[in-house]
């Protein structure tokens, strides 16, 4: 299986766990990842809210290399650029006019043929003997909250699972030992950028999401979105001290505890550049 | 809000309604005001107009009240109101669309409008530059723009002691392309304006 590789631009960053794990962990599975020469930014929230012809310019301009590279699939990590470059997909093929105008806007003349999938999708698409077979360090102790978040469930032209009631990382944590518990905060939104210039919005959904999952017993929350995995870790901090909480939940991406299982070492998952602790879950785990 | 004439508004802001209804592709009209969006969305608490009153004032041709609404630069584009839309509209879109219109046509903005906007174009003026984001540079710049000049400065040390910072930014090869990108949507645009 051979895809080509969009990191996001998080991948070095904020985000550096989620495209070294992912990177880890497909190595370890067979999935064989080409990153994207010269991708740019997909435009995120920012490019969408300003323009809308930016926003699908910025991504269709990913799509053209993903066809010059000769893959007929492609993949993100990050939910965020999953959704861009899946729209960008979805309106480039369904709307001509639309797809003349980016044509001239990015010059790279793309007219749809590539299939975009999100790292969740391919990950979980394998049979479940393909992970529960290379267990060498089952999470049978481990209660997780699956937080799926907004944009790989919505809208529906590219949702990845249920918007209301998502289960395939819910199934894919299952088949690596972990128990995943039922609770009610799956794909709330955290508010997202907002963070940076109307913090106080985001504290509170965020704050509701630490408090849903501690109250169903979770001992750490698993995403698949770096925006999600920075407000719900870095910001944990903040939240305990504006509205007096004690919260100490570790947040991972799913690639990393299905690395952790399949028996990379924590350290070649980045579990040591966190903002909230992770060692209670590697004691758990054992 | 003071009383409107409801008719004079339709007749004056016919062109308005349209264009959001052809812009965003959605069937602003079809929407009977049940309120789902407004129940589902997480940021309702915090806007000036629920989602259905922003809506509504679409289809009511309220252009300049909708287009400086909070509302509008609030929505986190979670897109649970159009996944839970009976009658289909994605209000997502439109909301999408009332931004870019807002900009287009230089809109005043005030509050957490204003900061929203300026965080968007502190985000997009890296990836014109770059042909990627460069989260500090974009910080930094937001800052100075919003005169908070330590604004976050103790997540910025936290993201150091964890690598999660890169003081330069991560150049494209080709991003003269991507500058092309911006430039020409802007061209576009100026035309159809």
């Amino acid at each position: 299986m051979k895809y080509a590789y969009f990191p996001g631009c998080c991948d070095h960053t904020s985000a550096r766990e989620y495209d070294i794990s992912t990177r880890a962990v497909c190595r370890e599975l067979g999935i064989e990842l080409v990153e994207i020469p010269d991708w740019n930014c997909c435009g995120s929230t920012p490019g969408h809210s300003t323009s809308h012809l930016l926003g699908v310019a910025l991504a269709a301009r990913n799509l053209a290399l993903v066809a010059e590279m000769g893959l007929e699939e492609c993949t993100a990590s990050c939910a965020a650029c999953y959704q861009r470059l899946a729209m960008a997909n979805v309106e480039m093929q369904s709307n001509k006019k639309l797809c003349d105008k980016v044509n001239w806007v990015t010059g790279k003349p793309y007219h749809g043929g590539v299939r975009v999938k999100s790292i969740l999708e391919i990950i979980s698409g394998l049979q479940p003997e393909q992970i529960s077979s290379r267990l060498v360090k089952p999470l049978d102790n481990l209660k997780t909250a699956v937080y799926y978040g907004c944009l790989m469930v919505r809208p529906k032209a590219v949702q990845v699972d249920d918007p209301e009631n998502p289960l395939v990382m819910d199934h894919l944590l299952q088949a690596a030992g972990a128990e995943t518990i039922d609770w009610c905060s799956k794909t709330e939104c955290c508010g997202a950028s907002l963070a940076i210039s109307n913090e106080d919005v985001v504290l509170k959904l965020t704050g509701k999401i630490l408090a849903e999952a501690t109250r169903a017993g979770a001992d750490c929350i698993v995403t698949a979105c770096p925006l999600c995995h920075f407000n719900l870790d870095m910001r944990q901090k903040k939240i305990n001290q504006v509205f007096g909480t004690g919260y100490r939940l570790p947040v991972f991406y799913f690639t990393q505890l299905i690395g952790l299982a399949i028996g990379i070492s924590p350290d070649d998952l980045s579990f040591n550049t966190h903002f909230v602790d992770t060692r209670k879950v590697l004691e758990l785990v054992g | 809000m003071p009383a409107i004439n409801l008719t004079a508004s339709l007749n004056d802001n016919f062109d308005f309604i349209m264009h959001v209804s052809k812009e965003s592709g959605q069937p602003v009209e079809q929407c009977y005001q049940c309120g789902k969006c407004t129940a589902g969305c997480p940021i309702a608490f915090a806007m000036d107009f629920s989602p259905h009153r922003v809506l509504r004032m679409v289809q009511l041709g309220l252009k300049e009240r909708v287009l400086q609404s909070q509302a509008i630069w609030l929505c986190a584009c979670c897109s649970t109101c159009t996944s839970r839309c009976p009658r289909n509209v994605d209000l997502a879109q439109v909301m999408d669309c009332l931004r870019g219109l807002a900009r287009r046509e230089g809109i005043p903005l005030e509050d957490r409008a204003r900061d929203i906007a300026m965080f968007y174009d502190c985000f997009l003026n890296t990836v014109k530059d770059n042909g990627k984001l460069y989260e500090l540079g974009m910080m930094l710049n937001y800052n100075l723009k919003t005169r908070q000049f330590f604004k976050n400065a103790d997540t910025g040390l936290a993201m150091f002691t964890r690598s999660k910072i890169k003081f330069l930014p991560a150049k494209n090869k080709n991003h003269r392309d991507v500058r092309q990108i911006f430039q020409r949507v802007k061209e576009l645009e100026e035309k159809t304006k």
